[in-house]
């Protein structure tokens, strides 16, 4: 299998007023074309990582790596210029509010139609008919509504298909899902992840997810990686989640509720100051 | 006789055109000391009902009673006495330029409360937090603490029935655990009444002995605690619910 992504010694570091802060020290991984996962709680860098594949990390944090590759492009060195010719088109990135993601004074269809044409041009009509296909490929009932609606007129469930629509018509080779499903109802978190894993299937795309729900990490990715306090402490094989090895991992296994009933106070986390070292 | 009763609860919100049945006949009758659990999708009026007990929500159908006694509009003093909330984002349910102090001492001063100091100490202890989180404001909290202070905002009145609105879905799961543990200890310390508003099943089963599942605006089906384990339920939609719990896979629609 050929690395999509190679990421070596990531690090991002924030000044504050107390010095340098660093979220994420040394994050290395390779990608192929699979379902890799990320979880983490919030503050252990996550996100941040998500966002420095794309070159999105937010002034006045600084990103550095000793490689990062995406399919022998040099990301370190990239020019605005390389920027354009991935963000969207060969990498895309959905975030987790579609309500915060979405332009809220434009119809979902002018978006998608905008998101296409920029990358690949062509005619207007061209593009709304791949928008609308792209909109049914998400499993949106009635893509023509849809088409000419605007973000509010829609349910979370919708935006985020709608979104995930318009960050796959450039069809990307890589995408970055930060949360996608956590704002959506058990119900609906499913349909939008079997519409992932079909893309992942299909078109052999290959995939971040980041997540902080353990338990639905594990039933959806291939590979994970638990991240804690900016470092990755464990890699492991999703089935395999509930024999991880490191003490913070089953601790965040072990401290959900569980249907069947199980330990009365619920276990709870008791954090090692040397798994921050 | 039950302690919460409601019956045939209906809320609407708007007017004409816009009329929006958000609670369309709901009924439950929670017994004292017991923790009853509403489950459901966002919209499902789920947190209206909570709501609409509180006084939050225009009830325009059907009638609530807590003791028995007919709730009077606008609910009176020892209503608030009797019955506090905790609101889902911590984030949001604190004013951020209030200390700790400040949030803890008002409900305080409102019901003309003696020994303040005394109590916002014992309050502070009481939700695991010490002396010293007292005169912090929410910005110098994390998520967790700041719903351990909402907590204790609500606890502070000595209430005997606390009405959770997804006390635990803004935070980490490994946070969750210890907030759940601490509503957990309380509810047994001091004979607390919970009605308790989740999306997720694994917590209701953990927290509450009995249940009712919630759809537009509906009461789907009322179930106990052991028949959730059991996966005892009889009706489509509590069953996906269930099968969507499990993760991706098990509740991939055939």
């Amino acid at each position: 299998m050929t690395n999509l992504l190679t990421v070596d010694d990531l690090r991002i570091t924030f000044p504050t007023r107390n010095g340098p802060s660093e979220v994420v020290r040394g994050v290395s991984f390779t990608l192929g074309r699979e379902r890799l996962g990320i979880v983490g709680e919030s503050g252990s860098g996550k996100s941040q990582t998500g966002r420095a594949l794309l070159g999105l990390t937010p002034a006045p944090g600084k990103a550095t790596a000793k490689r990062l590759e995406f399919e022998g492009i040099d990301l370190r060195a990239a020019t605005p210029a390389t920027w354009r010719s991935l963000r969207g088109v060969r990498i895309s990135m959905v975030m987790q509010d579609p309500k915060f993601s979405l332009n809220p004074v434009m119809t979902i269809g002018r978006q998608i139609v905008e998101a296409y044409r920029t990358q690949k041009g062509g005619a207007k009509r061209d593009a709304r008919d791949r928008a609308i296909a792209m909109l049914e490929a998400v499993q949106i009932r009635d893509p023509d509504r849809v088409f000419n609606a605007y973000p509010h007129e829609l349910s979370g469930g919708m935006g985020q298909r709608a979104m995930i629509a318009m960050m796959l018509i450039t069809e990307p080779d890589l995408l970055i899902a930060d949360e996608p499903t956590s704002a959506l109802d058990v119900t609906v978190q499913l349909e939008v992840l079997g519409i992932l894993d079909r893309l992942v299937a299909d078109r052999g795309m290959g995939l971040i997810f980041i997540s902080h729900d353990l338990r639905l990490v594990s039933s959806f990715c291939d590979r994970v990686l638990v991240m804690y306090a900016g470092r990755i402490v464990e890699e492991l094989r999703a089935s395999d989640l509930a024999q991880a090895q490191h003490p913070y991992t089953q601790g965040l296994f072990a401290c959900l509720p569980r249907i069947e009933g199980g330990t009365r106070p619920l276990r709870t986390l008791q954090r090692d100051a040397a798994w921050a070292l | 006789m039950p302690l919460i009763e409601v019956d045939n609860l209906e809320v609407t919100f708007g007017h004409g055109r816009d009329v929006v049945a958000a609670v369309r006949g709901v009924s439950l009758a929670v017994q004292q000391g017991e923790s009853y659990g509403i489950v459901g999708e966002s919209g499902s009026g789920k947190s209206t009902v909570l709501r609409a007990i509180c006084g939050l929500a225009p009830v325009t159908g059907g009638t609530i009673r807590i003791d028995g006694t007919l709730l009077t509009k606008p609910r009176t003093p020892a209503f608030y006495r009797r019955v506090q909330m905790v609101f889902q984002d911590p984030y949001a349910s604190l004013h951020p330029r209030h200390t700790v102090d400040g949030v803890l001492s008002e409900p305080l001063a409102i019901h003309g409360f003696s020994d303040r100091e005394g109590r916002i100490e014992r309050a502070l202890q009481d939700v695991g937090l010490g002396g010293g989180f007292r005169f912090r404001y929410p910005h110098q909290l994390s998520g967790g603490q700041r719903q351990r202070v909402a907590i204790a905002r609500a606890l502070i009145l000595e209430p005997t029935i606390l009405l959770l609105d997804e006390p635990t879905s803004a935070l980490d799961s490994s946070i969750q655990a210890e907030v759940l543990n601490l509503l957990d200890r309380l509810r047994r310390e001091r004979g607390l009444t919970y009605v308790l508003v989740s999306h997720d099943l694994a917590v209701v089963a953990h927290m509450c002995e009995r249940l009712v599942v919630m759809q537009h605006g509906l009461a789907v089906e009322e179930l106990t605690r052991d028949a959730l384990q059991h996966r005892q339920a009889q009706q489509p939609y509590t069953r996906a619910l269930l099968l969507a719990s499990e993760g991706y896979g098990a509740g991939l629609p055939a």
